[in-house]
């Protein structure tokens, strides 16, 4: 018989009072976000704050909608209902011209790199700069070669995307994400398929940058030890909602079950590691043969 | 579900890409001012766009003229007005031919090429990106690519038909000895600036607005993974055939059959 149990099985999420840092100034405020794509809901209700000048980790496991929270941030995506209030600016209430205005001031960096496959390394990192400044061409070519160097690929500049290394791409689309010294930088899970040292360089570069550049930024992973590690404050979300908040160590001390095997990666707990199935024995002896 | 409500829900489907595709349209044509300021990403583009579909459409006139000039010779030579050879060839080139073939040529070899691209920049998230760093896509690839395929499609149609009427000349003088000074003459005297050319023109730029439409349309509609972008791409291809014809009758009705 198959269980009738919905997968994942809901919880109640024990939401602790959320109040990041209290002293900073909060640069982007997301109140009661809805957002679904068809039947499915993946925001429902979502209250995220993050403070100005800190490292904000949002973690989650996959499919928990943590991409499309950036796209939100980001003017990508429309909620169904909610803000999404960045500076005091509700997002989705700028016309085109603000909307990119506010772009400027943020940076990016997609899980693939999205670099231009026509463009080599110099010119991409150029792109953002030559598209939305009237700089001469010596000074653009001195900024690129700045933002090459903090993330250690200045010597890469003629290279074609395609000659480039998982990790290699991902440094250069970093230095191009703040190639206009933004205020905001958002990272879609910077950890993924990269070797230890590559990791180890992006997650020092993520704090480095963050501070040196005085920037804000948010780290959308699901690598727990990696994202932890850098990041003053964790949000924990799944079904739509924040489930846990906090920074890390006070996390990993007190934490709900829910939390607990996300943040230690056990099998089994509240999230169950079968998916819904028939009795094992009665599938093993026949019944159905697909 | 009944047969009813399938085909209904297919119907608001097709309504609902129909006015995707013109707001696109219209999104595309408000994104055309940056190409004043930047001709250069323009230039780019009818390189990629027009240039590189020289040669097959060279060629594709070359032979098509050939055929037409054994065709027309064979059955003109029955009646004695083998002369009118280089009518028939100039005629079917520039009213019909030229605009259609190279129209069907261009979908092929750079209407497919240009959704492939735009699909693969979806997919691969360079316009998410782009957009992330305050540049519009619209401006910056859509636009660009539209009107290299406005402006490539009649400069490569009458490319077309000019290599059809010497590959026409190659054959019915060059091979089956019609007079040289009545091939061309005949053809003078027949051929139509404003009735022929210019409506063969007009068919031209019609369809390369058409096509190149749905190429850069179909690219940024695709579904990003590679059997989006895969389908996107024969869709591209069938539409624009299947667009270019029905046009071209409709076109045809309007200019030469006194509708």
């Amino acid at each position: 018989m198959i269980c009738a149990r919905r997968w994942p099985p809901p919880f109640k999420p024990r939401i602790r009072t959320i109040n990041p840092s209290p002293h900073k100034t909060p640069w982007i405020e997301i109140r009661d976000l809805h957002f679904a794509r068809g039947e499915r809901k993946i925001f429902d209700g979502l209250n995220i704050t993050i403070p100005q000048g800190q490292v904000t980790a949002i973690m989650g496991p996959s499919g928990t909608g943590k991409t499309t929270l950036l796209r939100l941030i980001g003017g990508q995506l429309r909620p169904d209902h909610g803000q999404v209030l960045v500076e005091g600016q509700d997002v989705h209430r700028l016309s085109r011209r603000a909307l990119y205005r506010l772009r400027r001031r943020m940076g990016m960096l997609f899980q693939s790199g999205a670099l231009l496959t026509d463009l080599n390394v110099f010119d991409n990192v150029a792109f953002p700069i030559r598209e939305n400044t009237r700089l001469p061409e010596p000074l653009v070519r001195n900024l690129v070669l700045m933002k090459l160097e903090a993330v250690g690929l200045r010597g890469a500049v003629s290279l074609m995307p395609s000659e480039l290394s998982g990790g290699m791409a991902r440094r250069v689309a970093l230095a191009r994400a703040i190639a206009l010294d933004p205020l905001l930088m958002m990272y879609d899970e910077p950890f993924t398929g990269l070797d230890p040292i590559t990791m180890g360089v992006i997650v020092s570069l993520i704090r480095r940058l963050n501070d040196a550049l005085g920037m804000t930024s948010i780290v959308v992973s699901h690598d727990v030890a990696e994202a932890s590690s850098i990041a003053d404050w964790v949000y924990l979300i799944s079904e739509g909602r924040v489930v846990d908040a906090g920074p890390p160590e006070q996390l990993r001390q007190d934490a709900s079950d829910w939390s607990r095997q996300f943040l230690e990666g056990l099998p089994d707990g509240p999230v169950p590691f079968h998916y819904p199935a028939p009795d094992y024995q009665d599938d093993l002896m026949g019944g159905d043969t697909r | 579900m009944g047969s009813l409500q399938r085909l209904g829900r297919w119907t608001l489907g097709v309504l609902e890409r129909l006015g995707r595709g013109h707001l696109f349209l219209l999104r595309t044509l408000l994104a055309m001012g940056t190409l004043v300021r930047r001709p250069g990403l323009l230039l780019r583009e009818i390189y990629s766009v027009g240039v590189l579909s020289l040669l097959i459409v060279a060629v594709s006139g070359l032979f098509v003229g050939m055929v037409l000039g054994y065709q027309g010779y064979i059955t003109l030579v029955d009646f004695g007005a083998a002369e009118a050879l280089g009518t028939v060839v100039a005629l079917s080139l520039v009213r019909e031919l030229g605009p259609v073939v190279t129209a069907l040529l261009f979908a092929g070899r750079a209407g497919s090429a240009l959704t492939a691209e735009i699909g693969l920049m979806k997919t691969t998230e360079q316009l998410s990106s782009m957009e992330m760093m305050a540049v519009d896509p619209y401006k910056r690839v859509i636009a660009p690519r539209f009107l290299a395929g406005v402006i490539s499609m009649p400069l490569l149609a009458a490319i077309f038909s000019a290599v059809g009427v010497a590959g026409g000349y190659f054959i019915g003088v060059g091979v089956l000895g019609v007079d040289s000074g009545a091939y061309w003459s005949q053809m003078q005297a027949s051929v139509d600036f404003h009735e022929d050319i210019m409506n063969g023109v007009i068919k031209s730029m019609v369809f390369g607005v058409v096509a190149a439409w749905i190429a850069v349309f179909e690219g940024y509609d695709a579904t990003p993974t590679s059997e989006g972008v895969s389908r996107a791409t024969t869709r591209t291809v069938v539409h624009t055939a299947l667009a270019i014809l029905a046009l071209d009758f409709i076109l045809t009705g309007l200019m030469f059959g006194d509708i």
